[in-house]
């Protein structure tokens, strides 16, 4: 203690006392706070929706109404059906952190239990595109060839050729599609989040979507195969003709510099 | 490496030959400090004067050129062992094509093993003493000038050329004739466009196909926010001029709500909401279908002209000078969506005689 009382005077005394001050209050807060309820009974349906609602009272209702009608702050939930919610939810998307140009991908804040209860109650208020089932998005049964024939055809002007992303206007973007599980790309095509246009089942039926998510699997893995070599985050040739520039031109300078640089001479002296 | 290197030797001074007596005495005050100062006195390299380091450099080379040569070996080995859908991971490249990557990495060997053997040789082996080798008068001299004015106002006065002028005009009109037979057979070379650039395969009662499915699209197949693309009834893939075809027909076709749209002629030639526009943008034709569907707005991605579709696709930026050409839709007895018209003004970039 002696030590302790001693260095009470030094500069950085009161910097630990803050971070010890810091700590405790949030380990307390930690401690005390009411921690989320684990849900275990999914009883029956209409349980759901009850769940779905109190979750949805306190989540969401401030932006989108108290019945999802909507506000000005954000649109009608009414028939956005349970595959755009889960799809929004289950990135992180909603809720939403600030507003912006678009709204971000982020760690999710919801248990995928807790997302089921919360698509429930927004399927409940109108009828809408239904999330899908495992056998409908699983990359193993599609075509990757035909998927990337559909691909090219419809979503690689925004998402470019392997699903990189690009930009679009005003700070909007399409984002990446690398590591965005097949269940959520299914639900992008069906219910065509924020500025994306949806690609329903009646112009680009549920196999195609299938194949799409077969193709993008098929170029987005360790074990996708190159051919070429170097992909240089397969953005074209603006990348491309960059680092031809950068690299090619500048190891042709440095070469031509040691061809003409003065050569080891004996000297005399 | 540089300076040092003369001292690994045995004393190899005494090999340099002798030197001007200037070396090494003390700085002289040049009178003229513009003056051309000429060479600095010539060094010289440690293969010049040794014999052993020559050799050694000459193993260097010749090392050099037998790398190339096993470059190439490689390359041709490469070649024969490996199929085309052999598979490799290589660290930084992922998995990569075994063919591709041997035939890359031997020819560069190949390729380097010969730049990199010349260019030692010419540093180290070669003279690299240096020369000056002044230039030549660029003009000739005065009396060369006058006997070539002599000689070519005799050859104008014995020719005739400017006395007899019939022959003279006559000569100046047949050459002037004879780059014409030129320009008739360029002119042949290939048809003249007609009126391609304003015509496209739509036209009156043909069914927009849905390109995913190969089916004629329905009104209630387009739910608002959705894009989708369409291409004239009759357009085979397997014919010969589909790609000459699809170029001009490409069309997007997407749902707004009637009470949205701007544009009285847009609106008039839609189908309950349902608008259809080309989809080759009118700068210099790139496909422009990145559409957003809050926005209505759809961005060309190569030089981003944006048109807005909710206001008869007019360009409210970019380069574009045109919007983009409408198709008048409507359905049939079937059901089916169907142009009524081909489209009013040619589709895709300007051209000369547009108007």
């Amino acid at each position: 203690m002696k030590k302790l009382s001693a260095r009470r005077r030094h500069p950085l005394a009161a910097l630990v006392v803050l971070l010890f001050a810091l700590a405790a209050t949030g380990g307390l807060y930690a401690a005390l706070s009411p921690a989320p309820k684990a849900q275990a009974d999914e009883s029956s349906q209409s349980t759901q929706i009850t769940e779905g609602q109190k979750l949805f009272s306190v989540g969401c209702a401030s932006c989108h109404g108290t019945h999802g009608q909507g506000s000005s702050d954000g649109p009608s939930l009414v028939g956005v059906g349970s595959a755009a919610v889960d799809f929004q939810v289950g990135t992180g998307r909603m809720p939403a952190q600030q507003a912006g140009p678009q709204i971000q991908k982020k760690p999710k804040q919801y248990s995928q239990d807790e997302i089921d209860q919360l698509a429930a109650y927004i399927a409940s208020l109108g009828p809408g595109p239904i999330a899908p089932a495992s056998n409908q998005y699983d990359p193993a049964g599609g075509d990757a060839a035909k998927g990337g024939e559909l691909f090219r055809t419809n979503c690689s002007q925004c998402h470019n050729f392997v699903g990189k992303g690009g930009a679009l206007t005003d700070g909007k973007y399409a984002p990446t599609l690398k590591g965005v599980e097949p269940k959520h790309i299914y639900e992008a095509m069906q219910t065509g989040p924020q500025n994306m246009p949806s690609f329903p089942d009646t112009t680009m039926p549920q196999q195609q979507k299938q194949d799409i998510i077969a193709y993008l699997h098929e170029v987005d893995t360790a074990q996708s195969k190159n051919p070429g070599g170097f992909t240089l985050g397969s953005f074209g040739p603006v990348p491309e003709g960059l680092f031809a520039y950068i690299f090619g031109l500048g190891t042709l300078i440095a070469i031509a510099a040691w061809v003409a640089a003065r050569t080891t001479k004996a000297k005399k002296s | 490496m540089s300076d040092t290197g003369s001292h690994n030797v045995s004393e190899p001074h005494e090999h340099l030959p002798a030197t001007g007596a200037a070396h090494g005495a003390s700085a002289e005050v040049r009178h003229d400090p513009f003056g051309n100062p000429g060479h600095p006195e010539h060094e010289f390299r440690r293969q010049d004067i040794d014999e052993k380091a020559a050799k050694h450099s000459e193993r260097v080379v010749a090392g050099l050129f037998t790398l190339s040569m096993l470059g190439t070996l490689g390359f041709i080995a490469s070649f024969v062992i490996f199929p085309v859908d052999k598979y490799i991971y290589v660290f930084p490249f992922g998995h990569v094509s075994a063919l591709n990557f041997s035939l890359g990495l031997t020819l560069s060997l190949a390729l380097v093993g010969i730049g990199a053997g010349a260019v030692h040789w010419a540093r180290t082996l070669m003279s690299d003493e240096e020369l000056t080798d002044e230039r030549h008068a660029a003009d000739a001299d005065d009396e060369l000038r006058a006997t070539m004015e002599a000689q070519w106002k005799q050859g104008v006065k014995e020719s005739g050329f400017g006395r007899r002028k019939l022959v003279r005009n006559t000569m100046l009109g047949a050459l002037t004739l004879v780059p014409l037979s030129a320009v008739v057979i360029l002119r042949d070379l290939g048809p003249l466009p007609e009126d391609k650039l304003r015509h496209t395969a739509w036209a009156k009662g043909k069914a927009l196909i849905n390109p995913n499915t190969n089916k004629p699209l329905r009104p209630e197949d387009i739910p608002v926010g959705s894009l989708t693309f369409a291409q004239p009834e009759g357009l085979n893939e397997e014919s010969d001029d589909f790609q000459q075809q699809i170029a001009k027909a490409a069309l997007m076709v997407v749902r707004l709500k009637p009470e949205d749209i701007k544009d009285k002629k847009e609106l008039s030639w839609s189908h309950e909401g349902i608008v259809a526009f080309s989809k080759i943008c009118t700068h210099v034709g790139c496909p422009v279908s990145l559409y957003e569907q809050q926005t209505h707005h759809v961005l060309c991605p190569c030089h981003q002209s944006t048109f807005d579709l909710s206001d008869g696709a007019r360009v409210i930026f970019g380069p574009a000078g045109h919007r983009l050409p409408q198709l008048h839709i409507s359905v049939n007895g079937e059901g089916n969506l169907v142009a009524m018209s081909d489209f009013e003004v040619p589709v895709g970039p300007a051209f000369w005689e547009r108007g």
